[in-house]
């Protein structure tokens, strides 16, 4: 039987605050243990959370742009569950009413335009860090993350592939950086996501049972693990067997899932109303306020890139799946103004050695002037295209400018028609045995008289200006 | 109304990790129960037309503080009164897997 494949995702994004969601300690990264808490996110008796202004500001404005609804009331939810890592025994999250709600990001599958909805956006706060002593029979627990102001962004179960939820993840993810609202950093946690995953027969109107898929680390991550649970699933009903709603874990070395600890019983956590918060109700011209300080997002840069310098829907595409990249190229653009040639080095060469060094557009050592003059020097003739190509690297890797590279290193190619005529001349009557195989009709010998001329050079002669003088010299 | 039964009174203890003998249970159901069906009264009250009250204090709204940061406990003022702790973490009985 043919199965198809129904997926939902639930991200959870750390706000970029600069204090917690409810108290005013520090959400800085990687702070010595438990030296970011206080009476109110270490749940001490008689101490009350005050909603961080910004964080509700940010929510807002990932709601807009996710094309949210939002709540008339927003009211907060205690959480209730027992576990080391919530001091209070319970999370202030919201339930009923949360912040925003149907909204949707678009994503291309095939070639068209596939709406991925979003069931709701809400705030929460975060839990603290459990670690787990390797051959001892205690935990130690860091309250340092907990209280940090959260957004669970929750999609309908919209999407069909593994690809479809990693293309969701990435255009998600652009926007959000957009934004600037969180540094949305996998490896530091403040970007998470979760998978909902069943299959059912082709044609099939009802849902399958749903597994849902935990720990996974990158967007990489999360297309694999998605990929070997729909096979699992499928081998599961080919053989006959029934799957169970359970939560699984990705192992990203061995590349399987594995079953958690089956609860005994179904989760209950007893929500009610926040008593310590009053409700927040966002007035009509507050949301259009902050529409209004909204970014231009990665659809409408696109759209524009491709109006004012001509680019194709793919480059325009890749050219705005960052922020930083996209800021890079209009600033590049200003100075040097030959837009493809900017956006072919960018996203063959420069990305290139981006994603090879794991780094961010915004840690490249490699100011767009200094960029922008390696092609001025590749126009003016003064290098290579091949001859940039290394200058780029080297220009990246030693943080030293293209121009300083080109000099110090004598890399300048020689264009000089006079410089070439010399050695043109001297290589001629070296090689007269070749220059006369040549005369009687030895066409390939043209090209060993053009690699004489670049080795005398030690390859700085601009290649087409010695087939020109040669072709001239020996009489075509 | 339902009333409340042994069964539930069990499962929710569990849930708030209350540790309930027979008897316990026994005397708890009872007085949940009776509790239950007074609060119940309420039900009586046409409520189609009123908003839900999610907090005692109907007029205060958006009650918010701005984003600046104020001291923070010393990880040994956080850990003072923790009942068992190692460096500057808490340390609490081992944890596997799963909330
Ligand atoms: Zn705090």
């Amino acid at each position: 039987m043919r199965y198809e494949t129904v997926i939902g995702l639930e991200v959870h994004l750390q706000l970029a605050t600069k204090t917690k969601a409810f108290c005013g300690c520090s959400t800085k990264f990687g702070q010595r243990p438990n030296s970011q808490v206080c009476p109110v996110c270490l749940g001490f008796p008689g101490s009350l959370p005050s909603l961080n202004e910004e964080a509700f500001r940010f929510a807002i404005k990932v709601a807009l742009a996710l094309n949210c609804r939002i709540q008339a009331i927003v009211k907060f939810d205690r959480k209730n569950y027992y576990y080391p890592d919530l001091p209070k025994n319970f999370q202030i999250s919201q339930y009923d009413m949360p912040l925003s709600y149907n909204g949707f990001v678009d994503i291309a599958v095939d070639g068209a335009n596939k709406r991925i909805r979003v069931k709701r956006v809400h705030m929460e706060e975060d839990a603290g860090k459990l670690m787990h002593p390797e051959g001892e029979d205690y935990s130690l627990v860091d309250y340092n993350r907990g209280g940090m102001p959260l957004l669970e962004i929750v999609t309908e179960p919209d999407m069909s592939s593994p690809r479809e939820a990693y293309d969701y993840l990435t255009k998600l993810k652009a926007i959000l950086e957009y934004l600037k609202v969180s540094d949305c950093d996998m490896e530091k946690g403040s970007l998470r996501c979760d998978a909902n995953v069943s299959i059912r027969p082709e044609g099939e109107t009802k849902l399958g049972t749903k597994v849902e898929l935990k720990n996974m680390n990158s967007f990489k991550g999360v297309r694999n693990a998605l990929e070997y649970e729909v096979k699992r699933q499928d081998s599961v009903l080919e053989d006959g067997g029934k799957l169970v709603q359970e939560t699984r874990l990705w192992d990203a070395d061995k590349g399987i899932t594995t079953s958690m600890r089956t609860k005994e019983e179904a989760e209950d956590y007893r929500y009610f109303p926040e008593p310590d918060l009053v409700p927040f109700v966002v007035e009509k011209e507050e949301i259009e306020r902050i529409r209004k300080t909204l970014p231009e997002l990665p659809e409408a840069k696109a759209a524009r890139f491709k109006a004012a310098f001509g680019l194709s829907d793919y480059d325009a595409g890749v050219l705005t799946s960052q922020v930083d990249l996209a800021d890079y190229f209009e600033e590049c653009v200003k100075l040097y103004p030959n837009a493809k040639t900017v956006a072919n080095w960018l996203m063959g060469d420069v990305m290139a050695t981006v994603n090879e060094k794991n780094i961010d557009m915004s840690e490249l050592a490699l100011a767009p002037a200094a960029f922008t003059g390696l092609l001025k020097m590749i126009d003016s003739k003064a290098i290579s295209g091949k001859m940039a190509k290394e200058v780029l690297a080297e220009a990246i890797e030693t943080r030293i400018a293209p121009e300083e590279i080109v000099q110090k290193k004598g890399l300048s190619q020689i264009s000089d028609a006079g410089a070439i005529e010399s050695v043109v001349q001297g290589v001629l009557k070296k090689e007269a045995k070749t220059v006369s195989d040549y005369k009687s009709g030895k066409k390939a010998a043209f090209a060993f008289l053009v690699g004489q001329v670049m080795k005398e050079t030690k390859g700085k002669a601009n290649p087409a200006v010695v087939n020109e003088i040669l072709k001239k010299s020996l009489g075509e | 109304m339902k009333t409340i039964d042994k069964k539930t009174v069990e499962k929710v203890a569990h849930l708030a990790r209350l540790k309930l003998d027979d008897k316990e249970l026994e005397l708890y159901s009872g007085q949940l129960a009776s509790i239950l069906l007074y609060i119940s009264k309420l039900n009586e009250i046409d409520t189609a037309n009123v908003i839900p009250t999610s907090h005692a204090l109907a007029t205060l709204k958006n009650v918010f503080r701005k984003d600046c940061l104020k001291r923070s406990l010393t990880p040994d003022e956080a850990l003072e009164n923790a009942p068992s702790k190692e460096g500057d973490f808490f340390k609490v009985p081992q944890i596997i897997e799963g909330k």
